[in-house]
């Protein structure tokens, strides 16, 4: 069997991606924090909690979480509070919808707009929207950020 | 490794590539690799016979059953009856009327719940299951306890994944257990449960024993007399049947005195808006137009079964199971999930460096399929300290190539996470 077994796998698995996957940075509960929920996914048994601290102007000054899930879904994490790092809560419900879509579909409309750069960021996940059971393992974490944001408690990535 | 429970038969009489060929679906290529199918714990692959039983039905004699007065029903009723009887012989019952046909394990254990559990048992008693029962065997019982105040107990198993029949006696020596309900075959852990014991014991204590035997009737012939159970629940589409078409195996006596559990059409003996009075068993559990050509391909999946013969499909089985367990605990960093002497063709199965869904992930694009999640047996997991394992699961068609192929792929997996 050659070596490059799984090289059209690549998409899927970027090096970034089996990076932060193996070595989050953000993967711990915040000492302090303004905000906090649950994410969970009933089909597969994923769960992950999300701690955010906000800033005085309201922008996000942290995040950290605590996953039990597969490489998409702690990459994705780690992604995104790396990403949402600084950025006023609007810009950052703004981009999970673009971020979903580009899970989705590959693409998004707003790829090319103001969030750009973010996105760029996110960009290696975009591969999961050819594996249509993993594009909840890639939005589990966000479903988490925003039910923090907006006062609940629990959020499902269903 | 342990020295597991051998069939007599040997399996070398087993003519895997002539029974592959039964299997239309086995010759497709999935990504451009033939398909290596491991998942048929969840649902088995269809032979030739049952599509054909089908479609031939509603080609050359279908109608609804039991009401029409016609050729055409008539031909139909008989076909779908005979359906009832290769059951009640496959699981050799006294009484083919004990035979009461159902959608699926999940309803004929609803079935149980609300007609035995509501109907017959009384709050204060108790049903006992065990630690390794899928879903559809604990939430049934949950909501009678939320509902009625029947208690549920839940026997306890060893980290080998064995049943402790210790501790399962002494649930029972109160005496207030109505119903054992348990697995004859663990759908994660592979275990086959020593059911003949379990029911001598419930029994001594005066307890009713129901089996769900979604697996455990694709391994095993299950002789309901020999087993001395009081019911028996399985399900036509993991033993090469159609889905949609269920069965609840039950004492007469028993079933006789259950309340009815859907009403409707089919289930009446006279209807009055004062009152109306029920059929006789089976028909006053099956309500409503039934699953006519899911019986019909059932059958034809019984007649398929039986002419491979029980003796060789176990003979078989063993030498598979041996053969997976061997080529899985050469891979490096592979946990296997249970350690069962008496076991069927289900190995769950957790890597050290890598998710069970990147798992599944990976050997998907070399066209195998495994299960991956918590099996619908979370509390399974959370007490073996998991939340998900990767599941291969053996059929009649499963070849030892096929088991090669899932070890070799896994090691590439785990260097690909490392």
């Amino acid at each position: 069997m050659p070596a490059d077994t799984f090289d059209d796998l690549r998409d899927l698995y970027q090096e970034v991606i089996l990076d932060h996957g193996r070595h989050p940075r953000h993967a711990h509960r915040l000492e302090s924090f303004d905000a906090s929920a649950k994410g969970d996914n009933p089909m597969c048994g994923d769960r992950i909690q999300v701690w955010v601290k906000l800033a005085p102007d309201g922008s996000i000054a942290d995040t950290g979480f605590e996953a039990r899930g597969c490489a998409i879904s702690v990459a994705s994490a780690d992604l995104m509070a790396e990403t949402v790092k600084g950025r006023s809560q609007a810009d950052t419900k703004a981009l999970f919808e673009s971020f979903r879509e580009l899970a989705r579909t590959g693409s998004c409309h707003a790829c090319g707009g103001t969030l750009e750069e973010p996105l760029e960021r996110l960009q290696p996940l975009a591969g999961v929207h050819e594996y249509p059971s993993r594009v909840k393992c890639a939005t589990l974490a966000w479903h988490a950020l925003i039910a923090a944001l907006e006062g609940s408690k629990e959020a499902t990535s269903e | 490794m342990n020295v597991l429970t051998r069939p007599t038969l040997s399996a070398e009489a087993f003519d895997v590539e002539r029974i592959r060929a039964d299997f239309p679906i086995l010759s497709q290529r999935i990504r451009g690799k033939p398909l290596v199918f491991l998942d048929s714990a969840a649902s088995a692959q269809k032979p030739r016979a049952v599509i054909e039983a089908m479609r031939n039905a509603m080609e050359t004699q279908y109608a609804n059953v039991h009401r029409g007065l016609h050729w055409m029903s008539e031909r139909t009723t008989d076909a779908y009856e005979a359906a009832r009887d290769a059951v009640a012989a496959l699981m050799n019952a006294r009484d083919r009327h004990e035979v009461v046909f159902t959608r699926n394990v999940t309803e004929s254990l609803n079935l149980m719940a609300h007609s035995y559990g509501r109907g017959v048992m009384q709050p204060g008693q108790a049903v006992v299951i065990s630690a390794m029962e899928h879903h559809s065997n604990i939430i049934p019982w949950q909501l009678l306890r939320d509902e009625r105040g029947v208690e549920l107990r839940v026997a306890p198993i060893s980290d080998s994944g064995e049943l402790d029949l210790e501790a399962f006696e002494r649930l029972l020596s109160d005496g207030k257990v109505g119903l054992v309900s348990m697995t004859h075959m663990s759908n994660v852990l592979g275990t086959v449960t020593p059911a003949e014991r379990i029911v001598r014991i419930a029994h001594a204590y005066g307890a009713k024993v129901l089996f769900d035997g979604a697996q455990a009737v694709v391994h095993r012939r299950v002789d309901v007399q020999a087993l001395d159970c009081d019911f028996y629940a399985w399900t036509g589409h993991k033993l090469y049947g159609p889905t949609g078409i269920g069965v609840l195996w039950g004492r007469r006596e028993l079933l006789d005195r259950m309340p009815p559990f859907l009403g409707g059409g089919e289930m009446i003996s006279s209807v009055s808006y004062e009152k109306s009075t029920w059929a006789a068993v089976p028909h006053k559990f099956e309500a409503g137009t039934p699953p006519i050509l899911e019986g019909i391909g059932l059958k034809a999946a019984i007649d398929y079964v039986q002419a491979i013969g029980y003796d060789a499909i176990a003979a078989r089985e063993h030498a598979l199971v041996v053969h997976a367990l061997a080529r899985l605990d050469a891979v490096p960093g592979l946990t296997i999930l249970g350690r069962a002497q008496d076991r069927g063709g289900v190995v769950a199965f957790a890597l050290d460096k890598a998710h069970a869904h990147d798992v599944a992930t990976l050997l998907d694009r070399q066209g195998i399929a495994v299960r991956a999640g918590h099996h619908c047996a979370e509390p399974l997991m959370h007490r073996f300290g998991l939340e998900s394992t990767a599941r291969a699961s053996f059929g009649i068609y499963t070849t030892h190539g096929e088991i090669d192929a899932l070890a070799d792929a896994l090691v590439r997996v785990r260097e690909f996470f490392t």
